[in-house]
């Protein structure tokens, strides 16, 4: 009797289970219930879950969008790119765009605020990737992801990105600054 | 049927039929070939990875990334587990494979659709990465290539399922399966699933490339495609397993604690790994989050369940048969007399403990809903799959076939010496990638990525902690290791098919298999057959380290910003 040999006693699925096994397979039962439950618990009590509105659009509808946010809200151009740097109202709405390779335009953001983000790609898939606080989200083209962000630490945030996006793939950068 | 292509093994009573011998002998050696291949591609990426040495240019880089995650990931663990599958019925069942023909044609498909997709890829317009995410574009005979590769896989399935009703209508095998063939087929169900989900988004993404479809839904490819890329890493995960009891027997000639709960963790496999597919759709847009709560908990993690319970019942079982063999005294003398210069034991045993405590921790954290949000694509995501499929799947792979090559081959295992080391030296170098890669992900590094100074930029970088920078060449150290662990693996194997001394009807110098312990060995331990206490207390200490590293990745994510 062993593994790699039938089961000795044909109505094997009558035998009785060892203690240790049973308790052990109740405590990963628990522990699958207790990690289970966290994940609603989170979205109760926790400041971080990723809102999932989204809308389908096209790069160009989104592209117009993006140009009219920033056509209304540029303050300065700033960095090698010259790239506008648009600081939204307090509490509006943010659009930034994903393309090879890079994420447009600059946005500047009060601490402590809270700013509904749209981001869509307008080739490939990206991935917007904010550091150091470490916020990853999958960018496609065709869809718009709305989400918020509330900055907790006032700086000079990058957003790289780490969905493989080609050949330039690792050029691909873009900033988010966060002022008092 | 002809009867006479049957012989017995002299060293392990197993029966073997010729065709299905050659089968897996052929598999085998592609399989040990595509790993050669992809283990050298990927030295390439960790010394590129290692910012001093930066040894490709980007444009290399991001073609031999592609080469190796389809060489090792998918070429080697196919073709391996193709053995397995023909092992653990045709052998262990003692009946004849069904229809060699299909088999062999099958077989040829891999082959064609391996070789061809390491050749356009090799031409440089297909560097689209493993995943190959829609809308970017490789060459329809990219897709060509991995559908061809699928096609033989899915044969070769059907030939499994084939041969298990041979070995019911012939009856030569009284009862239920053994374990290790029943999970088996566990592993060859959840391959039939992964190759149709493959098929359902490869097939018109191939149509799409050569201009008959005008768009492929890039939410669905993704989400399509998972269920294949996932999926297959749960056909790696059945497969392994059923390695683990396999060598549990083999080596201790132990039976399992009960085989109603690990039959039954078995099954559980198939009937929720697939959701957990959805746990790479977390930062998606357009999934909602109930969506995405029941899919990615495997609906209440049942499957994860499965898992630790193969983690306690594997070595439970050994710890039954070495105790019922007289290693009785404390709590962990059964562990200390394990056979640890046998790397079919020292193998099974890293590929188990690495699983687990790097892989199996790290997956389903990462794997909860909002957690996933400081991980998804980072380099923490390559790290934590490495603990999986290297350290778990294809050191326990490398273990069995320490035991199968010589088996098969009838020769002696060459350059024992260094098969003696080998799984340490595998293990080592591959337990500090997978650490390394973890560490460097949680400091930010995002994965694929040739350049975290961003050089090329204009002006435009962004500084990562110049821990960051010592992780990856950490990993660059970490990969040389295990490339030379991987590398004596091969030459070992490939040492011992042309090499080794023929046994003919001989038996091997040191036997290779211990005869099962009986149910009078298992209770002359004072009744106490199936008491395994030092199992128990190494389950603990692997539970209270998910735990805390779970709470602990709860408390990174609340210092992050706001997100709604």
């Amino acid at each position: 009797m062993s593994s790699l040999l039938p089961p000795t006693k044909k109505i094997w699925w009558n035998e009785p289970i060892h203690k240790s096994e049973l308790l052990w397979i109740s405590l990963v039962f628990v522990w699958g219930l207790v990690m289970t439950f966290m994940m609603p618990y989170w979205h109760v009590v926790g400041k971080q879950n990723l809102g999932t509105e989204t809308y389908q659009t096209t790069p160009k509808a989104f592209q117009t969008t993006v140009q009219a946010f920033v056509d209304k809200y540029t303050v300065r151009n700033e960095g090698p790119r010259n790239y506008p740097v648009v600081a939204p109202p307090a509490g509006g709405d943010v659009y930034m765009l994903a393309r090879l390779w890079d994420w447009w335009p600059i946005i500047e953001l009060k601490k402590g605020e809270t700013y509904r983000f749209h981001l869509s790609s307008l080739d490939w898939q990206h991935g917007f990737s904010l550091q150091p606080a470490n916020i990853n989200i999958q960018v496609v083209p065709n869809y718009e992801h709305v989400f918020t962000l509330t900055p907790n630490a006032a700086g000079e945030y990058s957003v790289i990105c780490n969905e493989y996006c080609g050949i330039g793939h690792h050029l691909m950068i873009g900033k988010i600054l966060v002022v008092d | 049927m002809a009867n006479n292509n049957f012989r017995t093994c002299p060293d392990t009573g197993l029966k073997f039929n010729a065709p299905a011998e050659n089968l897996i002998k052929a598999h085998a050696v592609a399989a040990v070939v595509f790993l050669l291949v992809g283990g050298l591609y990927g030295l390439m990426v960790g010394l590129t990875r290692w910012q001093a040495v930066h040894l490709l240019g980007a444009e290399d880089f991001y073609m031999v990334l592609t080469l190796h995650g389809l060489n090792v990931l998918i070429f080697w663990m196919i073709f391996f587990e193709i053995a397995i599958l023909y092992f653990c019925s045709s052998v262990l069942l003692g009946c004849r494979l069904a229809t060699p023909k299909w088999a062999w044609v099958g077989f040829l498909l891999m082959v064609i659709g391996a070789v061809m997709n390491n050749v356009i890829v090799l031409q440089g317009s297909s560097s689209v990465m493993m995943t190959s995410y829609v809308p970017l574009e490789a060459d329809p005979l990219f897709y060509l290539s991995l559908i061809l590769f699928a096609v033989g896989a899915l044969i070769s399935c059907f030939v499994f399922f084939g041969t298990l009703v041979i070995a019911k209508n012939d009856k030569t095998y009284e009862g239920s399966v053994p374990l290790v063939t029943f999970g088996a087929i566990t592993a060859a169900i959840i391959a039939v699933f992964t190759i149709v989900s493959g098929a359902i988004i490869m097939i018109p993404t191939f149509l799409w490339s050569v201009g008959l479809v005008g768009e492929i839904n890039v939410l669905a490819y993704r989400m399509v495609w998972l269920a294949f890329g996932h999926s297959s890493q749960q056909i790696n995960m059945a497969a392994h397993v059923s390695a683990w009891y396999a060598i549990a027997a083999i080596v201790f000639g132990a039976r399992p604690l009960s085989e109603k709960v690990s039959r039954t963790a078995f099954l559980v496999y198939i009937l929720f790994l697939q959701l957990a597919s959805v746990h790479h759709l977390l930062v998606d847009p357009g999934l909602s989050s109930n969506f995405k709560m029941f899919n990615t908990s495997y609906a209440m993690y049942l499957a994860v369940m499965a898992s630790m319970v193969h983690g306690l019942t594997v070595p439970g079982s050994i710890e039954a048969a070495q105790r019922a063999r007289g290693h009785t005294a404390g709590l962990f003398t059964w562990l200390r007399k394990a056979p640890w210069g046998n790397p079919v034991f020292s193998g099974m045993f890293i590929s188990l403990v690495g699983f687990g405590f790097l892989g199996g921790i790290t997956g389903v954290v990462m794997g909860a809903e909002q957690i996933n949000i400081l991980v998804h694509n980072t380099l923490y995501v390559p790290g934590h799959f490495h603990a999986t499929v290297v350290l778990g799947s294809t050191l326990a792979f490398m273990a069995l076939a320490y035991w199968l090559v010589p088996v098969l081959f009838r020769r002696e295992l060459v350059w024992k010496g260094l098969a003696k080391w080998q799984p340490y030296l595998f293990g080592l170098g591959m337990t500090g990638v997978s650490l390394f890669l973890m560490g460097a992900g949680t400091l930010g590094v995002p994965r694929r990525h040739w350049d975290i100074g961003f050089a090329g930029t204009g002006g435009i970088t962004h500084e990562f902690p110049a821990a960051a920078y010592t992780m990856l060449a950490l990993n660059g150290m970490s990969v040389v290791l295990a490339v030379f662990g991987g590398a004596a693996f091969c030459l070992i194997m490939v040492g011992t098919i042309l090499f080794g001394k023929k046994l003919g009807e001989e038996p091997m110098a040191e036997p290779c298999m211990v005869a099962p312990v009986t149910e009078e060995e298992y209770n002359a331990n004072g009744g106490s057959a199936f008491a395994i206490p030092g199992t128990v207390v190494l389950a603990m200490v692997f539970f209270v380290s998910f735990a805390l590293y779970y709470f602990i990745n709860w408390k990174y994510l609340a210092e992050t910003w706001g997100i709604g």
